[in-house]
């Protein structure tokens, strides 16, 4: 942040009176316009209609100082991939500018009947459609399936219909979770908090049972607490009441668990990211920095923790060779390397990275139908990467990229912890 | 159990990238960790050795001036043999984008300023605006790229050198919002896509066409650093084709289409020497044991995860990288705070006028010959820690014009010793 001592004359101001309260004025002051993070924007790269994130973080900021200038409808295309905040060479909070100022932009200055609103607030809360899913997934994977009700989502919702909605699991994480009796290694030294977010529990299950072999086999007991949604998408749409509201559910029951002596991890990227960084900077609930000191990648933890290089180093599978795409929010933790790294251990699997650029969907940003042909736009480049590298499956740790790489390219796309339980576990 | 390797350099620029390479070319198994993007983007892409030394004249032999520097000057730490392998290195690295290195001899390259700058190294799209060069020139700018004023920096360059220079803005094919930036302008010409469907000219040839308007008796003509991303080459050759007469671009500020593309070689070697690089790490802090560094702790969002390593190298820029930090208290070395001279009382900091030869621009640590930083009393602050590139005090990049230089042999260098020393 600012290196300036503080002046008399200023006072901090609210700037965004609205949303969270936040004075963001040093990085505002940070910010020496060298455009970096518009250079390493995806959206900007490949949409001239918006300005980038110099313009709606630090600039806007600017503007709303002095006079209340509306914030600009522009902020709704920013998909919140948050490239710009590991871009920055000053430290500027350009994500949390953004967030709050979405989250302005919506409660001032949306319709709240709109469809906008409406498709926004449905596709945020998509762990409420998930649930309801997951208790009949035969009949919600029939339906959501059918051209007919993609075509009315389309034209009355605005969800596009060239993407097929993701199939609910027959059994969720949280229901293989119960049946098997729950955790089946207890531990007091060694015992982590599983965060399984939405996508794991009812749609990728698969994920989220590897992880808990993978831990189990280096001798971790599992506590599965209950959570909500990690904030993820109501971030990116600016329903920042929802995001609170679910917040305040995850920080009193993963609280609870750091107080058993475990520590969070997550499979997802954008779920331990929005726990370690957004949270903090977007809510001051009681225990929240504890709770974003505690949380950590599922292998990240591993890597810190246990040996899992050395461990992997003796490993082998059944050749394979992965495209892997490193998701934007793990570029923001440090983490871009974290799978080639391991992987390159394993006898037999050989994972090719391709490449710095994002997959474009950003979580629901490539669900609306506006912002379809910009998501693909931005992720052409990872599927030409893909299509040249000619793997037997991609590899992703992020579920909406791994959407997006199955959708663009065709290939089956895997979790890393998948690869690596089958390497571990036997 | 711990993320280790033989040896972490701390900091992702030219002399970072070029520490690691280095040290993994030795065998070390190296690991480069760095805050944010590096600001190579920023940079112009010019890779100057010694431009001035303290005259009004650039130096024509940048080699044989290094002797003459003063004893602190990083140059005078790794020696002239250093200086010279490392643009070797360089040159193995980015020959195919880069030239000068048939030549000790400086080039001298136009600024989109409109003055020349001595320079060692120059990327390939800008050799044939050379000002050692003597075609007459066109300088075209775009309504579009406000930065680069084509008929201003025409007039001063006319001024100052003996062959014609004239100057001229147009249009950028297509349309692009009036605050279009530049790397939208390198996409389109990426791109080369349909611009005129009546006459069927794509970006490129429509670029052209518009710009032989002009030509007139130019014998070779100069753009604004964005003449294609990856297709750069491609582009340059079609204008050439079109216009019948050499292309070349005049490097710019940020955002910087030479310095992108320098990046992204540097990044591709790191990945084909084995370099594990990792971003969005800031290092915050560090254990240390009789001396020795035995970890950094990078910060992961409100925890610090230990990196442990057996040698480390400091690469983490100036004052704009933020490798050195100051206040009013003092300007010091925020990792692991090492010593940097300055005078104590603030005042004596800077002289009052700005173009002076300012104190504060030779800022940064202090090193010996092996470049490990010195502590207030000359003793080396840790056995296993060497200093590289803007972070390194001493010199005044900026007048002599020899940041690149510097940041290539000091990396060499420390990555070099910190292969040495593996024991």
């Amino acid at each position: 942040m600012s290196d300036a001592e503080t002046s008399d004359e200023f006072k901090p101001v609210e700037v965004f009176p609205d949303s969270e309260s936040m004075d963001l004025r040093g990085g505002a002051d940070d910010c020496y316009k060298c455009s970096t993070c518009d250079s390493e924007c995806p959206v900007a790269a490949v949409d001239d209609d918006f300005p980038g994130p110099k313009f709606q973080g630090p600039e806007q900021w600017r503007l709303k100082r002095k006079e209340d200038t509306e914030i600009d409808d522009s902020v709704m295309s920013c998909s919140n991939c948050m490239r710009c905040d590991s871009a920055c060479p000053s430290g500027v909070p350009l994500s949390q500018m953004h967030n709050t100022a979405r989250g302005s932009f919506v409660e001032n200055g949306m319709d709240k009947l709109s469809r906008e609103y409406i498709r926004n607030r449905i596709l945020s809360n998509y762990g409420t459609l998930a649930w309801f899913g997951s208790k009949v997934p035969r009949l919600a994977n029939a339906v959501m399936s059918s051209s007919v009700v993609q075509t009315v989502n389309e034209k009355f919702m605005g969800i596009t219909a060239e993407r097929e909605f993701p199939e609910f699991a027959q059994q969720t994480f949280r229901e293989w979770w119960s049946e098997r009796g729950g955790a089946e290694i207890e531990s007091d030294e060694k015992r982590v908090a599983y965060f399984h977010g939405c996508y794991s529990n009812y749609n990728t299950p698969e994920v989220g049972k590897a992880m808990v072999r993978v831990f189990e086999s280096f001798g971790y007991e599992v506590m599965v607490p209950p959570q909500k949604c990690s904030g993820t998408p109501m971030f990116a749409n600016g329903m920042l009441s929802d995001a609170r509201r679910a917040a305040e559910t995850n920080v009193a029951e993963l609280s609870a668990a750091i107080e058993d002596g475990a520590d969070v991890i997550a499979s997802c990227t954008s779920c331990s990211l929005s726990l370690r960084q957004e949270y903090p900077e977007l809510f001051d609930l009681e225990r929240i920095e504890d709770v974003s000191a505690h949380t950590y990648e599922a292998l990240e933890y591993l890597r810190i923790h246990e040996d899992l290089s050395g461990a992997l180093d003796e490993s082998e599978i059944e050749p394979e060779r992965y495209a892997y795409h490193a998701p934007c929010h793990a570029r923001n933790q440090g983490l871009a390397g974290q799978a080639i790294e391991l992987l390159d251990g394993v006898e037999g699997a050989e994972a090719e990275d391709v490449g710095d650029s994002c997959s474009g969907i950003s979580g629901t940003y490539g669900w609306k139908e506006e912002k379809y042909d910009t998501s693909m736009k931005i992720g052409a480049e990872m599927f030409h990467h893909m299509e040249e590298a000619e793997p037997d499956a991609g590899m992703t740790e992020c579920p909406t990229c791994a959407m997006q790489m199955e959708h663009g390219t065709g290939y089956e796309v895997r979790h890393p912890l998948q690869v690596i339980e089958d390497a571990l576990v036997s | 159990m711990a993320i280790e390797s033989d040896v972490l350099v701390i900091g992702g620029g030219l002399a970072g990238a070029t520490a690691a390479i280095e040290a993994a070319r030795g065998g070390a198994s190296v690991r480069l960790v760095a805050h944010k993007e590096n600001t190579l983007r920023n940079a112009s892409g010019l890779i100057d050795v010694l431009g001035y030394n303290g005259g009004d004249e650039p130096l024509v032999e940048p080699f044989e001036a290094i002797a003459d520097l003063p004893d602190e000057h990083p140059y005078r730490k790794v020696g002239v043999e250093a200086v010279r392998e490392s643009l070797a290195l360089f040159d193995e690295i980015a020959g195919d984008l880069y030239e000068g290195g048939h030549t000790e001899t400086n080039a001298l390259s136009p600024t989109y300023g409109g003055r020349v700058k001595p320079t060692g190294r120059y990327p390939k799209s800008a050799a044939a605006g050379l000002a050692s060069r003597t075609e007459d020139t066109l300088l075209v700018g775009f309504e579009i790229v406000t930065s680069f004023d084509a008929p201003l920096a025409a007039e001063r360059l006319d001024s100052s050198v003996p062959f014609d220079v004239r100057g001229v803005t147009i249009r950028f094919p297509g349309e692009f919002r009036a605050d279009a930036r530049i790397t939208r302008l390198a996409t389109a010409l990426d791109a080369d896509e349909l611009r005129d469907r009546e006459q069927r000219l794509g970006t490129r040839e429509a670029l052209a066409a518009r710009v032989a308007e002009y030509l007139g008796d130019a014998e070779r003509v100069g753009f604004p650093a964005l003449l294609g991303d990856d297709e750069h080459q491609a582009v340059r050759e079609a204008l050439e084709t079109e216009l019948g007469v050499p292309v070349f671009e005049v490097p710019m500020g940020p955002p910087s289409l030479p310095g992108m593309r320098l990046e992204d070689r540097l990044y591709e070697e790191l990945d084909a020497e084995g370099v594990r690089v990792e971003s969005g790490n800031p290092v915050v802090g560090y254990t240390a044991d009789d001396g020795r560094i035995t970890a950094v702790s990078v910060d992961r969002g409100r925890r610090e995860v230990p990196y442990h390593a057996e040698q480390f190298v400091l690469a983490t820029g100036g004052l704009v990288g933020k490798g050195i930090d100051s206040s009013r208290e003092g300007v010091s070395e925020p990792v692991f705070d090492c010593h940097v001279p300055q005078p104590e009382e603030r005042y004596e900091w800077f002289h009052d006028r700005v173009f002076d030869d300012q104190p504060y621009a030779r800022f940064g640590v202090s090193v010996d010959d092996g470049l490990r930083p010195l502590d207030s009393s000359g003793e080396p602050e840790f056995s296993n820690l060497r200093a590289a590139g803007a972070v390194l005090g001493g010199y005044d990049m900026a007048r002599e014009k020899s940041a690149s230089g510097v940041s290539l042999s000091t990396g060499l260098v420390a990555g070099q010793r910190a292969n040495e020393d593996l024991q």
